[in-house]
């Protein structure tokens, strides 16, 4: 970690590139209880801290990402999240975020399970595979690379992308309940064909009854 | 970096406590001395101090060196100092020497003024909480009511966890380094073997030894041996040192042949050498007593309870003495008793030892978290 780097701005600029941020706090009500699962740098963290006064903890496995959390000023718990939330009670917790990870986790089943045991209600943010532009990649014969999508296909971390109708299937068939459903793209909303025009998705869901 | 940037010249000064102290056993102490040093400037509103609570074989010189001894160096002398996590140019740094111990405080070693001779096996047998009360005292003399943090890595640890179970109100923040909530069995049993090599010597005479004239070194040597041992890592040892002779080839008998064998007698030898065999055996039985769930009902959860305290909790991947699962069960009881907790596992190769020595990781952390309880108080 760079001693001088200010963290302010780079907290601003990094807001910024996430739409998905500002969807996610509309959601969270003040003094919240939040568990950031993958949570990167604490960035979301602490725009919530400082929007929505959450009490706030993040699971992250990076060295460097766990610098940068402490340096922002945010709780977080070095911890593999594929190995489960196991020191997390419970509903201990208001809600559970996975944001832009999803499709990064191996046991994906499993890991949303565990969402929804610590929270009440759980919030993941994607990368809809159906964004026309990824399909006319793969129409043309290749993987997507954009981004929100950056990596190539032999260093990509994503093993597990899915499309919003894919998402929604996977609920329907884990007793999930989708209570909400925000699909952008850059830091629009789109609400017309959101399956073909939407690059991120954004959901908020309970364990189905 | 970190290795320059001593903080140089520091000498120890002695606080003298003439109110009775009592202990959880219900021995009472009349007077005791503790010897300290401290670094850098305690600031105006006093809300910049930082108490350090060393391990087992620590004591309060921390960093620096003394005028007339430039090469003893302090122990945590990488990680105290001037620009170091542990700015010395931000925060009034407490080091002291364990009431108990034998560098300064008074200990076994100690006159007894009541008899004129050490206090030997007479010497009350002390608790982790006995130590915060009298670090407490120690506070009370430098003006010191509240500290932005209390730090302790090991047995040091825990003192700095129970600091915030016995005043909530007057830590800030908590670091515990490669520590645990209490000793398992097996932690004990280490213990215990240690222990019995002193206990069984037979220049330990019941712990009255300085009267004869000698000092249960065999047994002292012995527990060492044990105790480094289970502070390396497999790893570590198999690096250092592998199967490598010391002479090259295999002599059949029992003098040493294999490098590890020389290593250990070496460092069993050099601690029997200035370590007091009394001290030693209290050391280990106030982290085998040390459980704050104690009182209730053996439920860490609420022990933790009274905490107002926020928490850095850090472990090292191959310490096996206090493994990496001992830090998440603090931080579980943490998370259960909604305190700010942060929690990092450093990934080093070194075991136990790890938190004394320089790893870019656990630095980092360490600066990124002191970084910001220093901005909450004022220069």
């Amino acid at each position: 970690m760079s001693k001088g780097m200010n963290m302010n701005q780079y907290l601003v600029s990094s807001a910024a590139e996430r739409p998905d941020f500002a969807a996610i706090a509309e959601w969270i009500p003040k003094g919240a209880s939040v568990l950031d699962l993958g949570c990167g740098d604490g960035s979301l963290l602490r725009y919530l801290k400082e929007t929505r006064r959450v009490r706030g903890y993040g699971v992250e496995i990076n060295d460097v990402d766990i610098v940068m959390c402490i340096a922002n000023g945010v709780n977080v718990i070095q911890n593999d999240l594929e190995s489960g939330l196991s020191d997390f009670e419970d509903n201990s917790f208001d809600f559970v975020i996975l944001s832009q990870t999803l499709q990064a986790t191996r046991h994906t089943e499993a890991l949303v399970n565990e969402m929804l045991r610590v929270g009440r209600e759980g919030i993941v943010s994607f990368p809809n595979f159906g964004y026309w532009k990824n399909r006319l990649n793969v129409l043309r014969g290749h993987m997507p690379v954009s981004k929100e999508l950056p990596y190539q296909w032999y260093d990509t971390p994503n093993v597990h992308l899915c499309t919003l109708h894919d998402f929604e299937m996977f609920c329907d068939r884990h007793r999930v309940t989708v209570l909400e459903r925000r699909v952008m793209t850059g830091a629009f909303e789109m609400k017309l064909l959101p399956n073909l025009l939407g690059s991120t998705a954004v959901y908020r869901f309970q364990r189905g009854i | 970096m970190s290795t320059t940037n001593s903080i140089g010249i520091v000498r120890a000064q002695r606080a003298q406590f003439d109110t009775p102290l009592t202990f959880r056993s219900g021995a009472v102490l009349p007077r005791y001395e503790l010897v300290y040093e401290t670094y850098g400037k305690l600031n105006a509103d006093k809300s910049n101090a930082i108490l350090i609570c060393h391990a087992l074989s620590g004591h309060h010189h921390l960093a620096g060196h003394y005028a007339d001894e430039p090469k003893n160096i302090g122990w945590w002398d990488n990680m105290v100092g001037p620009g170091k996590p542990i700015d010395t140019d931000k925060f009034f740094v407490i080091g002291l020497n364990n009431l108990g111990g034998c560098h300064g405080s008074t200990g076994p070693s100690s006159i007894a003024p009541e008899t004129g001779k050490p206090y030997g096996a007479s010497f009350p047998m002390i608790t982790v909480e006995d130590w915060v009360e009298s670090q407490a005292r120690l506070a009370d003399r430098l003006g010191v009511k509240q500290f932005a943090a209390v730090i302790g890595g090991s047995l040091g640890g825990m003192q700095a966890l129970q600091w915030s179970l016995a005043y909530p109100e007057r830590v800030r923040h908590v670091l515990a380094i490669a520590s645990a909530p209490r000793l398992t069995a097996q932690n004990i049993a280490f213990n215990d073997v240690a222990r019995n090599a002193i206990l069984t010597d037979p220049d330990f005479h019941g712990g009255d030894f300085y009267q004869h004239n000698v000092v249960p070194t065999r047994g002292l040597r012995l527990a060492r041996m044990l105790g480094h041992i289970t502070y390396l890592s497999d790893d570590a040892m198999a690096d250092k040192f592998g199967r490598e002779l010391r002479t090259g080839q295999l002599n059949y008998g029992y003098d040493v042949e294999f490098q590890i064998e020389s290593y250990l007698r070496y460092q069993g030898d050099k601690f029997a050498g200035m370590f007091d065999a009394n001290t030693y055996l209290l050391m280990t039985k106030a982290l085998d007593y040390f459980d704050p769930a104690h009182d209730f009902g053996g439920d860490m959860n609420k022990a933790f309870a009274r905490s107002k305290s926020d928490y850095l909790v850090i472990s090292f991947t191959t310490d096996w003495r206090f493994s990496p699962q001992r830090s998440r069960e603090i931080v579980q009881t943490l998370l259960h008793n909604r305190r700010n907790v942060s929690y990092a596992e450093i990934t080093s190769t070194h075991g136990h030892d790890s938190f004394l020595m320089e790893h870019p990781h656990y630095f980092d952390v360490m600066r990124a978290y002191l970084d910001n309880v220093a901005s909450e108080v004022s220069r």
